[in-house]
């Protein structure tokens, strides 16, 4: 449909969430992570023969007992991707829970997706295994600890390509 | 999620980003980027629409094997249904100044009581 518009269409979340957290009387704004180089690693083979993986923001499915706290753990964690996981903890995660849900999990991670891929042929293989961190606020945490893990991870289920997926 | 794409690259994996958050991502800088247009929760397709999840997933992988440079973005052609999300999300107005000034500051005292042990 044609249409003219006067601002660009997506929704800048840099510019909206530091709008709210302002209006909840946080003085300083979130800054966010910047870099001018970008590195770019080429897939070493066909993607045929290559084994994928799968990461998301999304938490382990909480026992209902545990209920919601403001302030959950952010924990780090590999999960057998076989079988797929029926549901996965958003609750306490940052998205739009009035226009949408996620009570498909494919929805936000593609864990059958990929396995249908695989089986296709389209990709050697999907891992065994999915890994999940959730976003954190500090970006030293998610430099020093979580994503040296998820490499561990990666290197251990012998993976040649990784799709993220945040939500 | 960005950062963590970033140091795979940086460690020879070859990686692809799916969401829908667009200007974090790219501030960010990531080799290959998926960017669906959607409200913040179904990056991967609708939800219960295997065709649509199907479609995303298949250009992640096109675009794995496809991208010659970093900062490649491609905008997946799937549109919501509607467009009241985009302001209705995050959303600071006359209606809820005074509710998210008074939650913040409840939010603030809650963290330094749980700082001092309270």
């Amino acid at each position: 449909m044609y249409q003219l518009r006067a601002y660009r269409s997506f929704v800048s979340y840099m510019d909206r969430s530091r709008e709210y957290y302002a209006a909840s009387g946080y003085t300083r704004p979130y800054e966010w992570p910047h870099y001018d180089a970008v590195p770019f690693t080429p897939l070493k083979k066909p993607l045929a023969q290559c084994r994928v993986g799968l990461v998301t923001t999304a938490g382990k499915p909480k026992p209902p007992e545990a209920g919601v706290t403001l302030l959950t753990s952010r924990e780090l964690y590999a999960e057998p991707a076989n079988p797929p996981p029926q549901r996965l903890f958003t609750d306490d995660l940052s998205w739009d829970k009035q226009s949408t849900h996620t009570d498909d999990v494919d929805s936000f991670l593609p864990v059958n997706r990929l396995r249908e891929y695989a089986a296709e042929g389209r990709i050697g293989s999907a891992s065994a295994r999915f890994y999940g961190v959730t976003t954190d606020y500090s970006q030293s945490r998610t430099l020093e600890r979580y994503a040296p893990q998820i490499l561990e991870w990666c290197r251990e289920d012998g993976l040649d390509a990784v799709l993220l997926s945040a939500l | 999620m960005s950062l963590v794409a970033r140091h795979l690259e940086e460690n020879g994996l070859s990686t692809v980003i799916i969401g829908s958050a667009r200007d974090i991502v790219e501030e960010c800088g990531v080799a290959r980027f998926i960017f669906t247009d959607f409200p913040l929760g179904n990056p991967c397709g609708k939800p219960w629409d295997v065709a649509m999840q199907r479609s995303i997933v298949g250009m992640a992988l096109d675009l794995l094997e496809r991208a010659w440079m970093p900062r490649m973005t491609i905008q997946t052609q799937f549109c919501w249904d509607n467009d009241e999300w985009r302001e209705g999300f995050m959303r600071v107005d006359e209606s809820n100044r005074e509710a998210l000034a008074r939650a913040g500051e409840e939010r603030r005292q809650m963290q330094a009581d749980m700082k001092k042990g309270l």
